[in-house]
């Protein structure tokens, strides 16, 4: 059984989505158990593959026994196996969130919203941990769909939304089939590791620089960096709270990094196009984060305010990726967890908010400390670990940002991380203002009386992940030497 | 002739035929030719593959008897990939047009000046 771990991590959540509607149709109760068991048995299989690979380095795990230029592997690196762990628990803890939320759905409906929960879950953990590129693709795919139809399900607006991203979305892994394409043209394989010896006579060729650009192109719609970013404010805005916190908190994370496996794994990042590449992506990364923020600021809707938050925010890792050396590495594999955590907590909190008042804009978030102790607690230790204020989660990775942006000389970047902080701040501090400061309206809470501020299932996962930004901050020092040190390609830049 | 066909003419043919993807995306104004023009960028891809395996003389690659070398059968991975990406081009197509039907019963239209209207209101 210990021996079929990576093969765990991605097959037990896709088989469970496909029994989940006859589930749902025979108990609720069983489905969500079933559901969260599957999601839990996923995040055990990686923490334990992860272990092992902490212990004795990397695990291939060759699927049918084919040996791996052929056959599809995959791979338990540090990197991919921390990435799955994430996944896999961003994925449990949402679960348990969504059971309020769907009591008063039909069985159909239960069953399929956790069928494509479950379809988006294994999509992206397949994506982190395949060792194959057309692998990659499919994964990809089923990660997409699963994810446009769980959008599309939050209403009139959401649909449109959905229909949108489809088609961009569509456009993006296009450009990454072809880039895959050039280069199984120029060396006929399709396996990373494979691939990274094939290539390294070939830095030069103009294929490979094909299919570098195809790569970035592709990736880049995937993970809405700016100026490909249109499709993510109404997705993130619309879609129902569940599927939003957990779309939000992971999926243009696993692009960046598809991105980062690229790069830096199978291309060389010291010569050939890589480095332009890079440059051009560490610019509109810089872009990306100034105009997100300034847009951030300009939004009465809290959940299309940390839309544009996530714009900015992905540029943050894209930004590490370009300063290449190993605290910008670091930087960036810290953000994306950082981030990842961050922005789950503040959509479940908003989420919580729409379940408790039924409203959404940030004016109607006046006292809600009275009303939502713990989860405005949550949120006060989120919003500041994005603004980056120590001992939050969000002040180290930046710190590990402007040190590789010193080392590598790169001032530029600096000045960027440091305005951003400053726009983060306006934009959370007027939330937190109007929680704490603003007297409520007239009308007093009628729900004084009733004991909970919110279902237990939902309050568990917001303070689970609040406290986690706190503990993560803290230990960051030891995350950053047991684990991410071992996940940085070797020498960087 | 031959030459100049298979080594630049498909090339080009792809170029464009993948270039009318990203236009009629952002050109046509209607939910479906927008849906089309995405199938379209797809068969690109799926056709620039196929060109891949292709080879000069080469025929199916099913052992033929007395036919011994690798030159003579055209490479059938890039076939056999394209078979999922047409698998996943199907079901992409298949979710875009539930979602088609769901715009259009609610909004009566799948103009995308119309729609957007009547959603503003």
């Amino acid at each position: 059984m210990r021996e079929q771990l990576p093969a765990l991590i991605v097959i037990v959540p896709l088989l469970t989505a496909l029994v989940t509607p006859l589930i749902a149709y025979l108990s609720a109760k069983l489905l969500r158990a079933v559901v969260t068991g599957a999601i839990l048995v996923s995040n055990l299989s990686a923490m334990g593959a992860l272990l092992r690979v902490l212990a004795e380095g990397p695990w291939h795990y060759r699927f049918g026994g084919w040996a791996p230029p052929w056959g599809i592997e995959y791979v338990i690196d540090p990197l991919s196996g921390g990435m799955a762990v994430l996944i896999s628990f961003i994925s449990l803890v949402v679960a348990v969130y969504s059971g309020p939320f769907l009591k008063e759905d039909t069985w159909l409906r239960k069953g399929i919203f956790y069928a494509l929960y479950l379809l988006l879950t294994a999509g992206l953990l397949g994506m982190v941990v395949t060792g194959d590129a057309f692998n990659l693709y499919v994964f990809l795919e089923i990660s997409s769909l699963a994810a446009y139809a769980l959008i599309a399900s939050g209403g009139e607006k959401a649909t449109v939304a959905a229909f949108r991203y489809l088609l961009i979305g569509t456009v993006g892994a296009s450009f990454y089939l072809l880039g895959v394409g050039y280069l199984y043209s120029v060396t006929g394989s399709l396996n990373m590791a494979d691939l990274a010896l094939r290539l390294q006579p070939l830095t030069e060729s103009p294929a490979v620089m094909t299919a570098v650009l195809m790569l970035l192109v592709g990736m880049a719609i995937k993970m809405a960096l700016f100026p490909l970013h249109g499709w993510l404010p109404d997705s993130y805005t619309y879609a129902p709270p569940p599927a939003a916190a957990f779309i939000s908190g992971v999926m243009t994370k696993v692009s960046a990094y598809v991105l980062l496996r690229f790069f830096f794994f199978v291309f060389s990042a010291v010569s050939g196009p890589v480095p332009a590449a890079l440059t051009v992506l560490g610019w509109a990364a810089a872009v990306g984060i100034i105009i997100g923020s300034v847009m951030a600021i300009a939004q009465s809707d809290f959940r299309r305010m940390l839309a544009y938050s996530s714009v900015a925010q992905i540029g943050y890792i894209v930004l590490g990726l370009a300063i290449g050396n190993m605290y910008g590495l670091i930087g960036a594999v810290l953000h994306i967890l950082n981030h990842a955590v961050m922005k789950s907590c503040l959509f479940l909190v908003a989420g919580g908010v729409k379940w408790k008042t039924g409203e959404h804009t940030i004016e109607k978030y006046a006292a809600l400390c009275r009303q939502m102790p713990l989860t405005m607690g949550a949120f006060l230790i989120a919003a500041l670990s994005m603004v980056g204020l120590p001992p939050t989660a969000g002040f180290f990775s930046k710190w590990y940002l402007a040190l590789g942006a010193i080392e590598a000389g790169m001032w530029p970047y600096i000045a960027v991380i440091v305005l951003s902080s400053l726009l983060n701040a306006v934009y959370f501090f007027r939330v937190i203002e109007h929680v704490y400061m603003k007297k409520a309206g007239p009308k007093p809470a009628e729900a004084s009386g009733s004991g909970m501020e919110l279902p237990a299932a939902m309050l568990l996962p917001i303070v689970l992940l609040g406290v986690g930004i706190l503990v993560i901050g803290i230990l960051n020092e030891s995350i950053v030497t047991q684990i991410l040190q071992y996940a940085i390609p070797g020498g960087g830049r | 002739m031959k030459e100049l066909l298979s080594q630049y003419f498909i090339y080009w043919l792809i170029l464009v035929l993948f270039m009318i993807g990203p236009f009629g995306m952002i050109y046509k104004k209607n939910l479906v030719k927008k849906l089309m023009a995405m199938n379209i960028m797809q068969v690109a891809v799926i056709i620039f593959f196929l060109v891949l395996g292709q080879k000069a003389g080469g025929t199916i690659p099913i052992e033929i008897h007395g036919l011994t070398g690798v030159e003579h059968y055209i490479n059938p991975l890039p076939h056999a990939l394209m078979l999922t990406a047409i698998v996943v081009s199907l079901s992409t197509t298949g979710v875009a047009l539930a979602l088609l039907l769901l715009i259009q019963r609610r909004f009566g239209t799948l103009e995308e000046d119309e729609m957007l209207r009547r959603m503003n209101q």
